[in-house]
């Protein structure tokens, strides 16, 4: 292994050195100091982040072909990075808490090796790879949603997620046999040659779409989210929603495009059904939810089918709008989960009811939030509305007429449930309401990033440019 | 090569053990059997492999690996899922799936 290669995998291997790091220093450090532990860890994952964004060489092929490094996988290994970090600086006031002191380098660790899962699922070149890849970014995770031991919602969280998981890589990998019994090879490069689209290989495709359905939990393989998304912390909860579903759809467009080209009407037609379903059964489904957590999970499912909606066309533009959307999903999401965290670190509180009042005593946290659901809903001046506009586009100009029309209706739905939420805040009178508190330092820090990313990644025209440069497609 | 038992034989074992593993995991109600059919769904996965490499594609090794690394991956996984089922049964005093149900719709 050369130089080059190391520069060339160099965000694995800068985790992979951050998380032994952090394990190292959980056991020599003095049990008095651990709680700097969180601190150098953000230094350590800033310093990883910055990384991944320098110009070095960033393409190749290592292993053999196993891994596969190209512009857009580095492009999407760094979103997925702004992603965390903004996650890890959000949870350091849930960290101070007594009960989960003794725990902190832990998170650190199963975080930083979830994430080492998602980038080499990214750049695999071969299902082995893509497959060790997918397990390292489910198995940490479950063990994350059952962290708060002492709860019970959390073990169910867990249990639910790990079993589920477990179930749908089972339906995955019996369709990835079918695929290798049938092309006789599982690099990518060779699938993609021998895949006439014939009835077995469409069957193995179907199970394997359905495998990864699970994992960003499009309609009909919703069910786990709501309830894992309830019991989880809520700053797993913000992880599960943004960060594995953002890492599943980027793997999921990655092989659509680049293995499976030649059944693009079937998986076209697959999509266009389940998009349909999950925008439509996640709106439906969210105006009905009290607690604010199973409120966003639902939103997130139906946030996915407007991804899925993009992705159909297989065009280039599509590419491009979904990793952009991914992008401004981020920032919205994680500024709705911020003002959540905030809020149930503050008081413990979780329902939509106890946010009556809000504007009158918290009127910043209120007008974050604002933003953060404008964003989602795609009010105009925010980034969450150039987002789907893209996304709407790049299906229209494939001639998916309809299914466009439907995505602007579900859209108008949703923007009802989301100001629900708004209502709640600024409207509604409350006797008890939340009282003022103030946040501390990391809180408030995270939050001005998210502001700060929806209006920037709305308003620089360059960044989409950017990520359209680094897209492919027909 | 391999006279007397054809491919087919193999794969109709790999359906139908697939198939009653996702019987077990929605209609048992004990969380250690659960664990035990999804270990049915992912070993019929590995006789699939093994058997498309042995009859298909003697001559790469491609498959017998993959079900090499199904089988790690699986025990990792269901290490993580017994100490979840343990943290379970000290929270709830059981591990019937009907008295896990906190939260519901």
């Amino acid at each position: 292994m050369s130089l080059q290669s190391l520069l060339i995998m160099r965000h694995e291997l800068l985790l992979a050195v951050a998380a032994i790091f952090i394990l190292t220093a959980e056991i020599f450090i003095d049990p008095a100091r651990k709680k700097n532990i969180s601190l150098i860890s953000i230094v350590l994952f800033a310093i990883v982040t910055i990384a991944g964004f320098l110009p070095f060489k960033l393409t190749g092929t290592l292993f053999g072909g196993m891994y596969v490094s190209s512009n857009v996988s580095t492009l999407m290994k760094n979103i997925l990075n702004i992603g965390v970090l903004i996650i890890l600086i959000q949870s350091v006031t849930w960290l101070r808490k007594d009960e989960n002191s003794d725990r902190v380098s832990e998170y650190f660790i199963l975080i930083m090796s979830t994430l080492i899962g998602m980038d080499f699922m990214i750049s695999a070149g071969h299902f082995l790879m893509f497959y060790i890849g997918l397990e390292l970014a489910t198995i940490p995770v479950a063990a994350l949603a059952a962290f708060e031991r002492y709860k019970n919602k959390s073990a169910e969280a867990g249990i639910k997620l790990i079993l589920i998981s477990s179930l749908s890589s089972g339906v995955l990998l019996y369709g990835l046999s079918m695929i290798y019994g049938t092309t006789g090879s599982l690099y990518f490069f060779e699938v993609s040659q021998h895949f006439p689209g014939f009835n077995l290989q469409i069957l193995g495709f179907i199970f394997f779409f359905a495998g990864m359905a699970f994992k960003i939990s499009i309609v009909p393989f919703h069910l786990w989210t709501a309830d894992v998304y309830e019991g989880a912390p809520v700053n797993i909860t913000s992880f599960l929603s943004v960060i594995s579903k953002g890492a599943a759809i980027f793997i999921l467009i990655i092989i659509l495009y680049a293995i499976f080209p030649s059944i693009m009407e079937t998986w076209q037609k697959t999509i266009l059904v389940t998009s349909i379903l999950t925008m439509t059964i996640g709106n439906l489904f969210a105006i009905r939810q009290q607690n604010i957590k199973r409120f966003l999970a639902f939103s997130s499912i139906s946030q996915a089918g407007y991804i899925l909606v993009g992705m159909v066309g297989g065009n280039q533009l599509g590419m491009a709008s979904v990793i952009y959307y991914i992008l401004v999903y981020i920032f919205s999401n994680l500024g709705a989960f911020g003002v959540v965290t905030a809020i149930s670190n503050a008081t413990g509180k979780e329902n939509i009811d106890d946010y009556n009042g809000l504007y009158k005593t918290n009127p910043k946290l209120s007008l974050i939030m604002m933003l953060a659901l404008f964003s989602l809903a795609g009010i105009p001046p925010l980034a969450g509305f150039f987002g789907k506009f893209f996304l709407f586009t790049a299906a229209a100009e494939k001639g998916f007429y309809f299914l466009v029309l439907i995505a602007v209706i579900n859209t108008i739905i949703s923007l009802y449930y989301y100001l629900l939420v708004v209502k709640a805040m600024f409207i509604n009178k409350n006797d008890d309401p939340i009282v003022n508190f103030r946040s501390d330092f990391p809180t408030r820090s995270a939050l001005l990033i998210c502001v700060a990313g929806i209006f920037v990644t709305g308003f620089a025209s360059i960044i989409f440019e950017l990520i359209k440069g680094l897209s492919f497609g027909n | 090569m391999n006279a007397g038992i054809p491919i087919q034989f193999f794969l109709i074992l790999a359906t139908l053990m697939f198939f009653v593993g996702v019987y077990g995991f929605l209609s048992r109600r004990n969380l250690i059997t659960i664990l035990m059919s999804l270990e049915l769904v992912l070993n019929s996965v590995n006789i699939n492999f093994m058997a498309f490499n042995r009859y298909l594609f003697p001559h790469k090794m491609e498959g017998m690996f993959f079900s090499l690394f199904i089988i790690a991956v699986v025990a990792a996984e269901a290490a993580v899922a017994i100490a979840i089922i343990l943290n379970i049964y000290r929270r709830f005093t059981t591990i019937n799936v009907e008295d896990v149900d906190e939260m519901k719709y």
